[in-house]
């Protein structure tokens, strides 16, 4: 295969579950996973904001964590099991955390938002989990599921439009927590 | 992105073998890698993905301490209950860095490895001696407030961007490392160069040398602390940070380790402010000795004995 430049590239062969469904696809290395997500698979619902791990629009999970699919290289996922908001729910029969979203107005142009969603669900995990914050009290004891453990775990995805206390609610809800 | 190859060994022996060809290097996270390929700043030929190789458990060593592989993520060797319990500066200096996505992916080995987020480093059109040895240094007299203030030459002012390794030099952590058919280990002291005037060399890891891992000594008594000042309250590199190990004897906090990021190309750290003087002003004037700061770093002095004392008044 030759690139946009005709430089000649040696495709590599990389096999992934996406949303439960097994693909496999002959990449240019230099592929990242969001490209070929969006690219190669027409799942646009995975964003490119920065293109540098600064922004988490383009948050995706992996073996269940989230993780910037801007910042690694598709085939570097070969076995993997790969989740995108396209797998979460449909227009008709939203994910719960997706209609906590338009329940409290999360968004407005709505470009964060997959990211929003996918490392929100993470979050929840990692507090049930027990995973440490930078705001976690004591690191023996259980994580609390407050508004600042929560503000403190997806600043990893920023929102242009500032939607940020409404986000909270909408995941404080779906997570059966208090303010 | 320059064109390269891909290969993905699957033991370190293999990993070993294949980083030694010309133009080949190693990928973990890739969370810092990548990002700099896309800059055109790192253009390797052919890439090394170390992710199926094993090295990514966390083992008592029969001296009391810890081995940690060098493929444990961040998140995982910051919520592992024996570092939460008998290291907590290291969980604490890991969860302050970075985002939990980013935290998941980046590898031990690949923090310690990361380069520095100088936005001269980062900027292809500058003269930058890290990028391009002998054009010169753009940030000497350059915009910016998060330059070096210790240890800096008339080559390089950069500073070293990560938390994790301030933690690690507190704790006296040795990095572990391996090549073809010999291994070796590193005090985390002499890991990390300073610029002089090769900024380019930036640790001591050579050509054709893998990371495997890092050993932590026993715990240590008292009481552990890590602190940073970030331009945000969170996803921010520190301005300064700072990790700390103190106890109390006879009713007074006696500082045991105090280690800095921030401040310089490497962890700084300075022996002779431990175990002596009680009160912080005196001991940020020996962690300070021989700065060199200009109008937009001169925030940084300060902030050594301000942060100190903020946390020694913790301690009981
Ligand atoms: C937006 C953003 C914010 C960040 N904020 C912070 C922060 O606040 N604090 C902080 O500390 N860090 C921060 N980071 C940096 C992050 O911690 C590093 O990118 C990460 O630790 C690198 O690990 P990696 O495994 O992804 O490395 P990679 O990108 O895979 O590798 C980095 C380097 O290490 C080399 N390498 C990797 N493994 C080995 C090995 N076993 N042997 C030899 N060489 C090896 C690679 O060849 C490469 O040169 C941030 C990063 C981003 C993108
Ligand atoms: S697009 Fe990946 S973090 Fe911004
Ligand atoms: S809704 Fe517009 S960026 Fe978040």
């Amino acid at each position: 295969m030759t690139d946009t430049d005709g430089a000649v590239v040696e495709p590599v062969r990389v096999s992934f579950t996406i949303n439960g469904g097994l693909l496999t696809l002959e990449l240019d290395p230099r592929v990242t996973l969001a490209t070929a997500l969006r690219e190669h698979l027409g799942l646009t619902g995975t964003k490119i904001g920065c293109d540098q791990g600064q922004c988490g629009a383009c948050t995706v999970l992996v073996n269940g964590r989230r993780i910037n699919s801007c910042l690694t290289l598709a085939v570097m996922h070969e076995g993997d099991s790969i989740a995108t908001v396209e797998g979460l729910g449909t227009p008709e029969v939203l994910h719960p955390m997706q209609a906590a979203f338009i329940e409290h107005d999360g968004f407005q142009c709505g470009y964060c938002t997959p990211g929003q969603i996918l490392s929100s669900l993470a979050v929840i995990e990692e507090i049930r989990a027990g995973m440490p914050s930078h705001v976690t009290g004591s690191l023996e004891g259980p994580v609390p599921l407050s508004d600042e453990e929560i503000r403190e775990r997806m600043s990893g995805n920023l929102c242009r439009c500032a939607a940020y206390p409404n986000i909270i609610a909408a995941i404080r809800d779906y997570a059966g927590a208090k303010p | 992105m320059k064109p390269f190859s891909y290969e993905r060994p699957a033991t370190p022996a293999e990993a070993i073998e294949a980083a030694a060809r010309p133009g080949a290097r190693i990928i973990a996270g890739g969370t810092n890698l990548l990002d700099l390929m896309k800059l055109g700043i790192e253009g390797p030929a052919h890439i090394v993905d170390i992710n199926r190789i094993g090295l990514d458990r966390i083992e008592d060593t029969p001296e009391g301490g810890l081995r940690i592989g060098a493929l444990v993520r961040n998140a995982d060797l910051a919520a592992h209950p024996r570092v939460r319990q008998h290291y907590p500066v290291l969980t604490r200096a890991l969860v302050s860095g970075a985002s939990g996505q980013l935290r998941n992916k980046a590898s031990v080995s690949g923090n310690l490895m990361q380069r520095t987020r100088c936005p001269y480093f980062y900027n292809t059109d500058m003269a930058c001696n890290k990028r391009r040895p002998g054009s010169g240094c753009s940030a000497i007299g350059g915009v910016g407030h998060n330059f070096a203030v210790l240890g800096a030459s008339d080559a390089c002012i950069a500073t070293h961007p990560s938390d994790m390794c301030v933690a690690l030099r507190a704790l006296d952590a040795v990095v572990e490392i391996e090549s073809a058919g010999a291994k070796r280990s590193i005090a985390i002291a002499d890991f990390h160069l300073l610029p002089g005037d090769t900024p380019h060399l930036e640790t001591a890891l050579q050509p054709g040398e893998l990371i495997t891992g890092i050993v932590l000594p026993s715990p240590l008594a008292g009481t552990q602390i890590y602190r940073k000042v970030r331009d945000r309250a969170s996803y921010a590199f520190a301005n300064v940070s700072m990790a700390l190990v103190a106890t109390v004897e006879h009713g007074e906090v006696v500082v045991e380790r105090l280690a800095f990021g921030g401040l310089a190309l490497k962890p700084w750290r300075v022996e002779a402010a431990e175990r002596g003087p009680r009160d912080p002003d005196a001991i940020a004037d020996i962690v300070l000795a021989g700065a060199k700061s200009c109008t937009e770093t001169a925030y940084k002095l300060p902030l050594v004995s301000r942060m100190l004392a903020a946390a020694l008044e913790t301690v009981q």
